[in-house]
């Protein structure tokens, strides 16, 4: 595979196949938007095929200058991999969820979502400071116009909100990384890893990403754009903001703030801890009380992204692994469970969780795996949702076991209101007429709902197969952090006479 | 081929099949295919028991797949077989395979009757992974799936708000229990740097006496750990705090109160803790949190049980009472005991909640014990096997001579607990001696009020409705409920049957009555010898779990009142139960009257929902509530988003420009950037 540029390929066939969306008919746009999407996945899935497990660091890199410094760098590890087969995997649901659901503007609508992917596989394949930059924040536009156009009611206010949040962070951002291009005298995502800012400069700069990948995570509380924007996005919409681009966030603090900032991002862990624990119980609590479907999952991806933070800046590799696997679950299992959303929203046109119930006994097969993205989101062992919650959580205790106790709090709370989702969803009387009357699952419905439900299970039984590509990378971050790791809250003290002898509690300290 | 393979992956393999089994095929082969399942796993597991208990098997574990690694945190599927894992082995198969034999009468008209074999055997399936769980987290994933399996199960009847909110409040109050299990595997992690049980077992006397930083104050580290496992523990096996979801567990089919909620899940907790007793040794403080939390679960229940008129729900208590005796009996040391009690158990619990099913069938859906009486002409055989189970759980034997099953193992748990020589131990078997009273007054009771006596069936709804409808037509599940009732004039019928038959169940429920009512007559003095004997136990054992020599040496030497104090109270509660249910029926009513303030809170489980309620429930949704509106909307929002376009308005710009022409806006910001820095980097 040495030389081809698979990655820039894979930018490229969305591209063009937007275009082609452009030109030809809402029925040819939707085959053309689903063969591209395919075709992507298929690349992706022989990347992951040649990615070489404990191989060089950055692979299928590919470099061109182009002007006044400016180059068009990629190349992926193995986090960026796993987030680009997310991002592969989940894009053709998206076009096969909106086959029937889009009517206006079909064409617009595909290429608005092929650049889109096109942009996010950018976004993790991105080796240089300024192209990250812009696949970035130019990933954000398709989404203000899925949102805009084919979003609901409300979608001026909602992508208004959306805008004002991500511009106040993206300013500082740049901001930042022009500061960081001058002292470093370059703008290569690898070499800057490894730079040693000077302790008082990452202070800042720190701050300055963090605005940004706050606002993406999203962490309270600047997470009250999201609920709005789910409500308001197309069904695919949310599939792709609560699937993806709420990992760039993620993604931004493991490529970004951790490795070139590790001093800064030891100092600033009490405030992400702070700000992850108020957001696990204040928005699971919030999530209790909703009476709209979109909005409720909205909330409990603010969540279970605090569990993603704080198993971050636990400086420690479970909880590293941990976050990335989690990532990975809520993209899988919330792009599902608003999938589930959209498959009712379509019959019945209304969100409101009151005008459903008793869906199992004209909706069985929905019911079954509705009932099975509901037992991942709230982490039952055997699925995905299980395996990154634990080992994120297990890192944290390891730091702190305050913020292990609070963010553990999610799994009970998480269980109360997806249950409780459920109940008046699924189970009861049948008292509506209408959505008694609503049909099961049709064959492109179960199309979309269960490769997702298959991964999960995979995710969960066996999650080797996805820990392994990131684990050398993983290694190479904790090398990076230890210089400035902090001290955990346990420190084990044996008896006195005992022999003094190493523990892994002790290496953990 | 390893033979535990087959007995844990038969059941699953068969609830995947129930559970996806098109309804061309009907009920039947998904009935057959899973009790089939059932029968074979069970069939394969008495084999290693015997071995085990002839002494000629080793323990073994057995690698299935890869599970998890990250960094020095990593483990695997596997399944461990030792004798501790065995005695397990054959309560779940054995109690499982006869509740999905049972369940083929009681559920037969059922429309939703693959759905619910394929729950049943996912239940067992969990249920075998958790026991033989060779690693922490392995037993988590079958703690976790044994509640997902019980949640279903209580749901069942999903139609039923009442059914739906016991199966939430099951899972989400086991969610708190849970917690305090993840918080202990994590502390566990931390403290050994492995999750591996054996490995575990063998450093932790090594750790006992050092000390561990938690919540920001500094602790015994195994107390820490032990006393975190064991709040899962709690959780799962209805300990006093966290008992509120079992008796509204009650909500499901009868069937999966025997398997589930009797014999097996609730049990996962005195399991847990026998598993990890050498771990629990190292820490006295935790086992005296353990006694008192046992001793005090095993006084609570026995009281509430003496007062409820659902006849599922004096056994719920019943059993929530016994639990309690598991874990005062592991508190004192008595691992060996506590297994041998939750063994008995199985099988008189279980064969209780089945007689009490087939009561119920026979009833016609009523649970009520007021409705009943003069039951055992109509069903003798079911009275017969209420009778074994009544024997065995009321502890009915005489020392030295022999009895039931429930007096081995009961009598086993008073004395060890008061040979432990501590004052909780002596605490603890004093309370377990009153709770033997009260539990042989609340068993006998249910027996009078329900098969004795005159027919009180008359004024029973669910059977005025049976006789309305068609005589001995037996409906099921939940849609024969709830229909408009009409008045019916029994004129004919003044001996308070209002005309109804009660008709004896069919043989399929019938055989696993019989098999275990031998169960809870023998399985006591068949097995003493293994579980508890002073010679024998080691050997039976084999480690397998902290098999205290001496303390059952001091059991023997303990003095006579101790000895013949649960003969003593069980004939008491006898008298008790019969004077005022046979001898004098008025006798109850005025005794509520006299001490209405003691029945009203004994009546109304010690008001601990109410209490949970006022405390949990409501708060969260409140605050939830003003965390939305005043949090998000009125504060975020409004000095947010809405802040910044008012100051934005404010300074001229133009808030009406901005909202239509913020896209172009953005993407300008963007560009001017991007320029901005190009430029310094060609100028730099």
């Amino acid at each position: 595979m040495t030389g081809f540029p698979i990655l820039s390929l894979m930018i490229g066939v969305p591209l063009a196949a937007a275009l082609a969306c452009l030109l030809v008919g809402a029925a040819t746009a939707r085959w053309v938007a689903l063969l591209a999407t395919l075709v992507d996945f298929a690349l992706g899935v022989v990347l992951w095929g040649h990615y070489e497990i404990g191989g060089a660091q950055w692979q299928f890199t590919e470099h061109l200058p182009l002007f006044a410094g400016f180059q068009w760098a990629l190349g992926i590890d193995g986090i960026a991999l796993m987030l680009i087969m997310l991002s592969v995997f989940l894009m053709p649901i998206c076009i096969g969820a909106s086959w029937e659901a889009i009517e206006k503007r079909v064409g617009e609508y595909m290429a608005a979502f092929l650049v889109m992917e096109a942009l996010m596989i950018g976004v993790f394949a991105a080796q240089d400071l300024y192209l990250f930059y812009i696949f970035f924040e130019a990933g954000l536009i398709p989404m203000y116009l899925i949102i805009g156009i084919w979003g609901g009611a409300e979608r001026i206010s909602a992508s208004y909100k959306f805008f004002l949040y991500t511009l106040l962070g993206s300013v500082l951002m740049l901001i930042a990384m022009l500061w960081m291009a001058n002292e470093a005298g370059t703008t290569d995502i690898p070499t800057l890893m490894a730079y040693n800012f000077p302790v008082k400069a990452q202070s800042l700069l720190w701050l300055a990403f963090f605005a940004s990948f706050a606002v993406k995570m999203p962490m309270w509380p600047v997470h009250t754009w999201l609920p709005d924007a789910h409500v308001q996005a197309p069904t695919a919409g949310s599939v792709i903001l609560a699937g993806v681009l709420l990992k760039m966030g993620g993604y931004g603090f493991i490529r970004f703030s951790l490795p070139m900032f590790p001093e800064a991002s030891a100092h600033y862990a009490p405030l992400i801890f702070a700000l992850s624990m108020v957001a696990v119980v204040y928005t699971s609590l919030v999530a209790l009380v909703q009476h709209d479907m979109k909005k409720l999952i909205a909330y409990s991806s603010v969540a279970h992204m605090a569990i993603v933070t704080v198993g971050l800046f636990a400086f420690n590799r479970q909880g590293l692994e941990g976050s990335v696997i989690v990532m990975l679950s809520h993209g899988l299992v919330s792009g599902a469970l608003f999938l589930c959303v959209g498959v009712i929203y379509d019959r019945l046109h209304t969100r409101e969780i009151a005008r459903y119930g008793g869906l199992s006994i004209n909706m069985p097969r929905y019911a079954l795996l509705f009932m099975l993205f509901t037992m991942a989101s709230v982490g039952l062992p055997g699925t995905s949702g299980f395996v990154g919650e634990f080992l994120s959580l297990s890192g944290i205790y390891q730091m702190s076991s305050w913020v292990a106790l609070i963010s553990t709090t999610g799994i009970i709370l998480g269980a109360a209101y997806m249950l409780y989702l459920y109940r008046r969803v699924a189970f009861g009387e049948q008292v509506h007429a209408d959505a008694a009357a609503m049909a099961d699952l049709s064959l492109r419905e179960v199309l979309l709902l269960a490769p997702i439900a298959v991964v999960v299970m995979w995710m969960g039984v066996y999650p080797e197969s996805f820990i392994a590509p990131i684990r050398a990378d993983i290694g190479h971050l904790e090398a990076r952090l230890v210089q400035a790791k902090p001290v955990g809250d346990a420190r084990l003290v044996l008896p006195a006479g005992a022999a003094q002898r190493t523990t892994s509690a002790g290496s953990a300290n | 081929m390893n033979s535990i393979l087959f007995i844990v992956f038969l059941p699953l393999a068969a609830a995947i099949f129930a559970g996806f089994s098109n309804k061309a095929l009907g009920n039947t082969v998904p009935r057959v295919i899973t009790t089939g399942a059932l029968f074979a796993s069970c069939l394969l597991s008495w084999p290693i028991f015997l071995s085990f208990l002839a002494g000629h098997a080793e323990p073994s574990v057995t690698p299935v797949l890869s599970w998890l690694h990250s960094g020095t945190l990593s483990f695997n599927w596997e399944l461990r077989v030792d004798t501790l894992t065995a005695v397990m082995l054959v309560v779940v198969t054995t109690v499982s395979a006869l509740v999905h034999l049972y369940s083929w009468g009681y559920m037969s008209e059922d429309p939703d009757c693959p759905r619910f074999f394929a729950y049943l055997s996912l239940f067992t399936f969990a249920m075998l992974m958790l026991v033989t769980a060779n690693n922490l987290v392995q037993m988590f994933f079958g703690w976790e799936g044994v509640g997902l399996a019980s949640y279903l199960l209580i749901g069942f009847w999903f139609r039923k708000p009442s059914a739906c909110a016991a199966a939430i409040k099951a899972f989400v109050v086991n969610r708190v229990g849970d917690l305090g299990f993840m918080m202990g595997i994590f502390g566990t992690y931390l403290v050994f740097g492995t999750v591996s049980i054996p490995e575990i077992l063998h450093l932790a006397p090594g750790m006992a006496g050092s000390t561990i930083g938690f919540l920001g104050h500094r602790f015994d580290t195994m107390t820490v750990l032990c006393i975190l496992l064991f709040i899962g523990a709690m959780g799962k096996s209805a300990q006093l705090g966290l008992h509120t979801w079992l008796p509204d567990a009650m909500e499901g089919p009868t069937p999966v109160s025997a398997l589930s909620h009797a014999a097996t899940m609730v049990t996962a907790g005195v399991f847990m803790v026998c598993r990890l007793s050498p771990m629990f040794q190292t820490s006295p403080v935790a086992l005296e949190f353990v006694t008192a939390i046992g001793a005090a679960t095993c006084f609570f229940a026995a009281t509430v049980g003496t007062s409820q008129w659902d006849i599922k729900r004096v056994i719920a208590y019943s059993t929530c009472s016994q639990l309690g005796y598991m874990f005062f009996a592991a508190g004192v040391g008595a691992y060996g005991a506590a297994m041998f009690h939750l063994f008995t158990h199985a099988f008189f619990k279980a064969l209780l909640f089945l007689g009490a099913g087939s009561v119920i069938h026979a009833m016609h859906h009523e649970q009520d014990m007021r409705y009943y009486g003069g039951l055992w002409k109509k069903i003798p055989l079911t009275f017969a096997a209420m009778m074994a189970g009544t024997l065995a759980i009321t502890g009915v034997g005489i020392a030295e001579i022999g009895g039931f099953a429930g007096f081995y193992s009961k009598d086993a748990i008073i004395e060890a607990a008061f040979a432990r020589g501590t004052e909780l131990g002596h605490v603890a078997s004093i309370t377990g001696i009153i709770a033997a009273l009260l539990t042989s007054f609340y068993s006998w009771r249910l027996i009078f009020l329900t098969f004795f006596g005159k027919p009180r069936w008359a004024a029973s709804e669910h059977i005025q409705h049976a006789v309305h409808d068609t005589h001995g037509h037996d409906g099921h599940g939940y849609e024969t409920h709830g229909a408009a009732h009409h008045e019916h004039d029994h004129g004919s019928h003044d001996d308070g049957t209002a005309g109804y038959h009660p008709h004896e169940s069919p043989w399929v429920m019938l055989v696993p009555l019989i098999v275990l009512s031998l169960g809870a007559v023998f399985a006591g003095a068949g097995f003493h010898g293994a579980f508890v004997g002073i010679e024998t136990g080691g050997d039976f054992w084999k480690g397998s779990l902290s098999f205290d020599k001496g303390l059952f040496e001091a059991a023997e030497t303990i003095p006579a009142y101790i000895k013949w104090a649960p003969f003593v109270v069980m004939l008491t509660g006898l008298v008790v139960a019969w004077y005022g249910y046979i001898r004098n029926p008025k006798f109850p009513a005025l005794f509520v009257e006299q001490f209405s303030g003691l029945h009203q809170f004994v009546y109304n489980k010690w008001y601990f929902d109410e209490l949970y309620n006022f405390l949990f429930v409501r708060p969260a949704f409140w605050l939830g509530r003003q965390f939305w509106n005043q949090g998000d909307i009125g504060i975020i929002d409004r000095f947010g988003p809405n802040g910044l376009a008012w100051v934005v308005a404010k300074g001229s710009v133009g808030a009406k420009r901005l909202q239509s022409g913020y896209l172009t806006s953005y993407a300008l910001v963007m560009l001017l950037g991007l320029v901005a820095a190009v430029s310094w980097v060609m100028v730099g």
